[in-house]
C-alpha cells in the first residue's frame, strides 16, 4: 500500500467583515451616552445644583466659545490659539520623525546602535515631560524652541520603539528573497525593511501625537502668550470656567480629528497593512 | 551549462537550551546541472529546507562548500533565485512591482523594468494582472508572481522551497504542469523541495531522497515522467504507468524506511 504524503491545505477565504456592522452597532449607544451627559450637565446648571462659577451651562460654554472665536481671548482669537498649538505639534512631530526613525532603525539593526540608544530611550520613556520642562526652559529659554523640544522629547520614545518593532517584525523570507535577487544590505534596508516598517511607524506616530498633545498643553501652561493651553490657564486665573471648559472641548475635538486623520493616512498610504 | 555543486556539506544546529549540537545534514554531495529538474523529497525533519537554504546561501554550512561553476559562493546571489513556500511577495508593491523588484536592485532603468516585468507576467499567464495588489491574488496566482519574480533576476538556478505546498489539490496539479513548462522554457536548473511523491515523480528529471537523523541522501533516481508530461502525455496516463507505480512504491518505502510499522 502506498501512503500519500501530500498535504491538502485548503485556502480559507477571507472571513466576512464584521467590523463595520459592529461599529455601527456601538455608534448610537455612544451618541446616546454623550447626549445623556450633556443633558445631565444642562439640568445640573439649570436647577442650580452646581454654582455656575464652577459649572457654567453648555449654552454659556458654547456662547463663550463663539465669543472667543470672534473677539478673541487675551489678544488672540480661538483660531490663532489653535493654530499656534497645531504648529508646535507638527514642528515637534517633524523633528521626532527625523530623529526617531533613523534611531529606531539603528536599534533594530545594529548591536552598537542598540547599545547606545537603548538606555537613552529607556531613561526618557517613563519620565513625565513636566519633570524636565523647567530644565529645558533654563537651557533653551521660554521661546518656541523649548516648547518644541519638550514635545519632541515626549514624542520620540513611541516613534523610536515602534520603528524598531516594525523593523524587527520584517519576515526573514522578505529579506532572504531580496538577497537572493542580488540586493545589497543598503538596498534591503531601503527597499524591504523600511517600507515594511511603515505601518508600525504610523502606529507609533499616532501614539506620539497623543503624548505630544498632552505635553503641549502642559508646556503652554508654563510660558506662552498664545495657544490652547495658555488660553485655558489664563482663563482659569479669572475663574473663567466657561472658557476653560470650551478650551478642553476644543482640545479633545482636535485630538479626535488628528486620530481620524492618522487612520485616513494609514488607509490611503498603507492599505496593505490590513492584509498582512 | 552551469553546475551547482554541494560538496560534502554538513550542517550542525545548536539546540536551544543545551550546549549540544544536532547534526541536521551530513555529508551531502549533490551536483545539479542547469538543464536538470532536481526534486528533493523526504519526511519532515529530513533537512530538505536546510539543504535549500545552504544552496541559496542563506545559511552557512558547518562543513563543506557550495560552488557555482567551480566558484565558492559567499552568500545569496542572483544566480540562485528562490521561490518561497509563503510566497514572500512584498505587499506594498503591485504584482508587476514585485516582478520588477530584482531588476530594480540590479539598477535597471524604470521603463526597461516595466517592459520586462510585463513580459514575464505574460509568460506566467498573468497578463493584465500586473496592477493588482498582492492580497487580491489567489494562492496559485501569488506563486506565479513569485516564480516570475525569481526569473526576473536572471538566475541560472531556481530554488523552489515547497512553493506549491499551501495550494489546494486542483490548483496544485495545474501549477505542477505550469512549473514544468516554465522550467523547460527558461533553461534554468531547478531544485525543488517537496514532500509529495507524486509531485516529485511528475516534475523531476532526478529525484533525491533524504533520510532524517541526520539528513543524508539515500537515493538519487533519474526519471523520465516529466519529459513525458512535457511531451503532451496526460497526468492520468503517466500515473497509470507500471514504472510510475513501482517507483512510487519504491520511494514510499525509502522515505518511510525507518518508521515503525503501525499495526492495523
Amino acid at each position: 500500500m502506498s501512503i500519500e504524503v501530500e498535504t491538502l491545505t485548503v485556502t480559507v477565504p477571507d472571513q466576512p467583515k464584521e467590523t463595520r456592522t459592529r461599529r455601527l452597532g456601538t455608534l448610537p449607544i455612544s451618541l446616546a451616552t454623550i447626549a445623556v451627559i450633556i443633558a445631565g450637565w444642562s439640568l445640573a446648571s439649570a436647577y442650580g445644583a452646581v454654582s455656575p462659577v464652577f459649572l457654567p451651562s453648555p449654552l454659556v460654554v458654547a456662547k463663550s466659545l463663539a465669543n472667543v472665536a470672534v473677539n478673541g481671548f487675551v489678544d488672540s482669537t480661538l483660531a490663532e490659539h489653535t493654530l499656534a498649538s497645531l504648529l508646535r505639534i507638527f514642528a515637534a512631530l517633524a523633528v521626532s520623525l527625523l530623529i526617531g526613525v533613523p534611531a529606531g532603525l539603528a536599534i533594530a539593526t545594529s548591536r552598537i546602535g542598540k547599545g547606545i540608544l537603548d538606555p537613552i530611550v529607556e531613561f526618557l520613556r517613563p519620565l513625565p515631560p513636566l519633570a524636565y520642562l523647567p530644565l529645558i526652559i533654563i537651557w533653551i529659554g521660554i521661546g518656541e524652541a523649548s516648547k518644541i523640544t519638550v514635545i519632541s522629547l515626549a514624542m520620540l520614545p513611541p516613534i523610536i520603539l515602534s520603528t524598531a518593532a516594525g523593523v524587527k517584525s520584517t519576515p526573514d523570507d522578505f529579506i532572504n528573497a531580496a538577497r537572493s535577487f542580488g540586493a545589497s544590505r543598503l538596498q534591503v534596508l531601503l527597499n524591504v525593511v523600511l517600507p515594511g516598517a511603515i505601518p508600525s511607524i504610523l502606529t507609533g506616530t499616532r501614539i506620539a501625537l497623543g503624548a505630544g498633545w498632552s505635553t503641549l498643553v502642559a508646556a503652554e501652561l508654563v510660558a506662552a502668550s498664545r495657544g490652547l493651553g495658555f488660553m485655558i490657564q489664563s482663563a482659569a486665573q479669572f475663574l473663567g470656567t466657561d472658557v476653560v471648559i470650551g478650551g478642553i472641548i476644543v482640545i479633545a475635538a482636535i485630538a479626535f480629528l488628528l486620530e481620524i486623520l492618522a487612520r485616513l493616512i494609514e488607509r490611503l498610504f498603507v492599505p496593505w497593512a490590513a492584509h498582512r | 551549462m552551469s553546475i551547482l555543486s554541494l560538496q560534502s556539506l554538513s550542517l550542525d544546529y545548536a539546540e536551544t537550551g543545551s550546549r549540544q549540537k544536532r547534526r541536521v545534514l551530513d555529508g551531502i554531495n549533490l551536483h545539479i546541472a542547469s538543464d536538470e529538474f532536481v526534486v528533493v523529497i523526504g519526511r519532515s525533519g529530513s533537512g530538505k529546507t536546510s539543504l535549500l537554504n545552504l544552496a541559496a546561501g542563506f545559511t552557512q554550512a558547518s562543513e563543506g562548500r557550495v560552488l557555482v561553476d567551480g566558484k565558492e559562493i559567499d552568500g545569496p546571489g542572483a544566480d540562485r533565485a528562490v521561490v518561497f513556500q509563503d510566497d514572500a511577495l512584498y505587499p506594498w508593491l503591485s504584482a508587476a512591482g514585485n516582478v520588477a523588484f530584482p531588476l530594480k536592485v540590479q539598477g535597471i532603468a524604470k521603463a526597461e523594468r516595466q517592459r520586462r516585468a510585463d513580459e514575464l507576467l505574460v509568460k506566467v499567464g498573468l497578463d493584465g494582472a500586473g496592477h493588482k495588489n498582492i492580497w487580491e491574488l489567489s494562492g496559485g496566482m501569488r506563486q506565479r508572481v513569485g516564480i516570475a519574480r525569481a526569473l526576473a533576476s536572471g538566475p541560472r538556478f531556481l530554488l523552489l522551497d515547497e512553493p506549491l505546498g499551501a495550494l489546494d489539490a486542483l490548483t496544485r496539479s495545474r501549477m505542477q504542469q505550469f512549473l514544468l513548462k516554465v522550467w523547460a522554457e527558461s533553461k534554468t536548473g531547478a531544485l525543488l523541495i517537496t514532500h509529495s511523491i507524486d509531485e516529485a515523480l511528475l516534475l523531476a528529471t532526478r529525484v533525491i531522497v533524504l533520510a532524517p537523523n541526520p539528513g543524508r541522501i539515500v537515493a538519487d533516481i533519474r526519471t523520465e515522467f516529466g519529459r513525458a508530461l512535457l511531451g503532451g502525455k496526460s497526468v492520468k496516463d503517466i500515473k497509470a504507468l507500471f514504472e510510475f507505480k513501482s517507483l512510487h512504491d519504491e520511494l514510499t518505502a525509502l522515505i518511510h524506511a525507518d518508521e515503525e510499522e503501525i499495526a492495523a
